[in-house]
Parts: structure tokens; C-alpha cells; sequence
């Protein structure tokens, strides 16, 4: 019972935090610990197999595939926090909240007066218990399952697949793509700037900066502007540093001023 | 070991799971609140095994899990589809059939 009332306040916590992050990536850890710890409360109540079922199939497959998605669609893929329906949050939140209410009261009053307890069932271990189950009763609807999962996986190489409709860009043809822009609309030819020049740091984070101070938007990649994750140019810095410097026009260099 | 806690945790879990379906916005974040009220549904059903001394429950849970996995492949394989057309993974943005 330590464990239940130690993983379940944590599991509440985690499961209301998935309402409430906005980076996809974050729910999914978060969903994480709550499996996990799910996980954990299978093995507190006698459920050896499916503990480790949990971890293997939730935690290890299902997880892993959300993050792989995740990383397929993009960083940026976060909610958007405009309300498409007016009042939709609001009146959601409510509905949920009484559905929560209503759920908990009502399970709450049920009596449990006598719990059987599963340590006949699982007399000669908890998986040879389920698995005697599983291949005489429900043998079945294990068959099913088969036919269940074959199909998942056929449906999933039929969605994923993509036919090509237009040919191949090879080296040659991005070239030629890149001089007829330059010569459409003159964008620009060379490579892109470097992050980092003339700032203080020179991580990629760190936007260049042009002669005149302002920060170069193209010389970080796209994908850390897509996260949010660009540091501020320091053009203060620049600033402070121009005015430490002498300045050539009142101190020439070489401290000729009084040396002559 | 009490059983309430248990079944309480459970339907907290899934009314969470249901507010998330209805708030959130982005497809794999409602995915992922749909997979929070199937483990909720689990930790019910295995609960109720341990009262009442048969494993039952826990195979109801294991199919569910099987379940569960075949649904977040295809689901997923949907949804990685229309953000290649659509460029969005926002489920307001699939409204085609609307107009």
C-alpha cells in the first residue's frame, strides 16, 4: 500500500500535466512515468505478467512509437491556444470535472466487503496460472488476436506507404533549382552564414550578426527557430564593447595625442 | 490491501484521460490522453481480478493491451498521413468533410 500511495499522487500529477503542457514531447514523457508506474501497481496487486507486459509493450513499443511520430512530424508541433469553438475549454473542463466527480462517488460507495485475493489463482506462479487460462478458455479470441495484429501491421505499411509522383532530385537538378531562384527572384547563391560570428557565443543557437549589429535570421537553423530555442543576439554587447573601445576619431592609436 | 484506492486512482485517471480528448487539439497528444484512459481501464480491470480471486480480469487487461497496440500503429500511421498532406497534426485542420 506504501507504493500505491506514493506512485499515485505522482500519477495524478503527470496525467494533469499532460493537459496542461503544450510541447507534444513533454505529454509523452509524462505519459511515460504514468505507465510506468502503472506498471508498478500491476506487480503491487499480484499481476507479475502483465508488470512486465506494461513496460515491455506500453512503455517500450507504444512510447517509443509516439516519440517516433513526434520526430517525424516535427518539433514544432505543439498546440495551437486559439479556440476554434467558443467556450469548448470551459465547458470541457466542467463536463470533466462532474464526470470525475460522479465516477469517484460513485465508486466509492461500492463495498468491497470480502476480497478474494489472488494467491490461489496464482498458486503455481502467475504466468502458468494465465497462461492455462489463455490456452483453454480464451483460446479463441488469442486466435483473433493474430488476425487482429497481422491486419494492424498490413494497415500500417498501406498508410505509410508513399508513392513517389515526381521524379528524383538529383545533385544536378538542385543546382539548376538554385540558379534559376537566384535568377527568378535573386535569392541568394552562396551557402548559408554561419551562426555565431561577431556574437558572443558561437553555439548554433546564437544568430550572426550582420556590419550593422541586427542578428542574421538565417544563420541559425530552422528547426531551433521552430523550438523557440534562438538566444538573443547580444547587440548590447556590441554596443558596450564599441563604446569601451577608443574611439580612432578623438584617441588616435598609438597615444600620439600627447606624445607629440 | 484496500481495493477503493485502487478503482478511485482508476476513474481519476481516465476522467483526465476524457478532458484531455476534448481539449487538446494536437491528433497525437489526444492519441496519447485515448492511451491514458485504456491503462486506466486496465488498472480497473486488474483490480477487480485480485477481488474477486480470478485471473480473468487480467487477461481482459492483456487483450487490452494487444488492442491498444494495434490501434496506436494504424492510428499513428493515419496520423502521420495527414500531417504529409495537410502539413498540421492539429485535428481542427482536417475539417474537408465539413464544407
Amino acid at each position: 500500500m506504501v507504493a500505491f500511495w506514493i506512485l499515485a499522487p505522482v500519477m495524478v500529477i503527470c496525467a494533469l500535466g499532460i493537459l496542461f503542457t503544450r510541447k507534444a514531447v513533454h505529454c509523452a514523457l509524462l505519459l511515460a512515468i504514468v505507465m510506468v508506474s502503472l506498471a508498478v501497481l500491476y506487480a503491487v496487486q499480484d499481476a507479475p505478467f502483465l508488470f512486465a507486459v506494461q513496460i515491455i509493450v506500453y512503455t517500450g513499443a507504444i512510447l517509443m512509437l509516439f516519440l517516433f511520430v513526434l520526430m517525424l512530424v516535427g518539433v514544432d508541433a505543439s498546440d495551437s491556444l486559439v479556440e476554434t469553438i467558443r467556450g469548448q475549454r470551459v465547458i470541457a473542463s466542467l463536463v470533466g470535472l462532474a464526470f470525475a466527480l460522479l465516477l469517484v462517488l460513485g465508486v466509492a460507495q461500492v463495498g468491497f466487503s470480502s476480497v478474494a485475493g489472488l494467491d490461489s489463482a496464482n498458486a503455481e506462479g502467475n504466468v502458468p496460472a494465465i497462461a492455462k487460462i489463455l490456452f483453454t478458455r480464451y483460446v479463441f479470441a488469442f486466435e483473433v488476436t493474430s488476425a487482429l495484429l497481422i491486419t494492424a501491421a498490413l494497415g500500417a505499411m498501406v498508410l505509410a506507404h508513399r508513392e513517389r509522383l515526381t521524379p528524383k532530385l538529383g545533385q544536378a537538378d538542385a543546382a539548376a533549382q538554385r540558379l534559376r531562384d537566384f535568377a527568378d527572384h535573386g535569392k541568394h547563391l552562396g551557402p548559408l552564414p554561419p551562426p555565431g560570428t561577431f556574437a558572443r557565443h558561437n553555439a548554433v543557437d546564437t544568430p550572426a550578426l550582420r556590419p550593422d549589429g541586427t542578428p542574421e535570421p538565417t544563420s541559425v537553423p530552422a528547426v531551433l527557430t521552430a523550438r523557440g530555442t534562438v538566444r538573443t543576439a547580444p547587440a548590447y554587447e556590441v554596443q558596450r564593447s564599441s563604446e569601451e573601445l577608443p574611439d580612432p576619431a578623438t584617441e588616435p592609436v598609438g597615444g600620439s595625442k600627447d606624445g607629440v | 490491501m484496500p481495493v477503493t484506492p485502487f478503482i478511485v486512482l482508476s476513474a481519476l485517471l481516465f476522467s483526465i484521460g476524457a478532458v484531455g480528448v476534448l481539449v487538446r487539439r494536437n491528433a497525437i497528444v489526444i492519441f496519447m490522453c485515448v492511451e491514458l484512459m485504456l491503462n486506466a481501464s486496465n488498472l480497473a480491470l486488474v483490480t477487480f481480478a485480485r477481488v474477486n480471486g480470478n485471473l480473468d480480469g487480467q487477461i481482459a487487461a492483456f487483450f487490452v493491451m494487444v488492442v491498444a497496440a494495434a490501434e496506436v500503429v494504424v492510428g499513428l500511421a493515419i496520423i502521420m498521413t495527414i500531417f504529409r498532406t495537410r502539413r498540421s497534426a492539429s485535428v481542427d485542420d482536417a475539417s474537408l468533410l465539413k464544407y
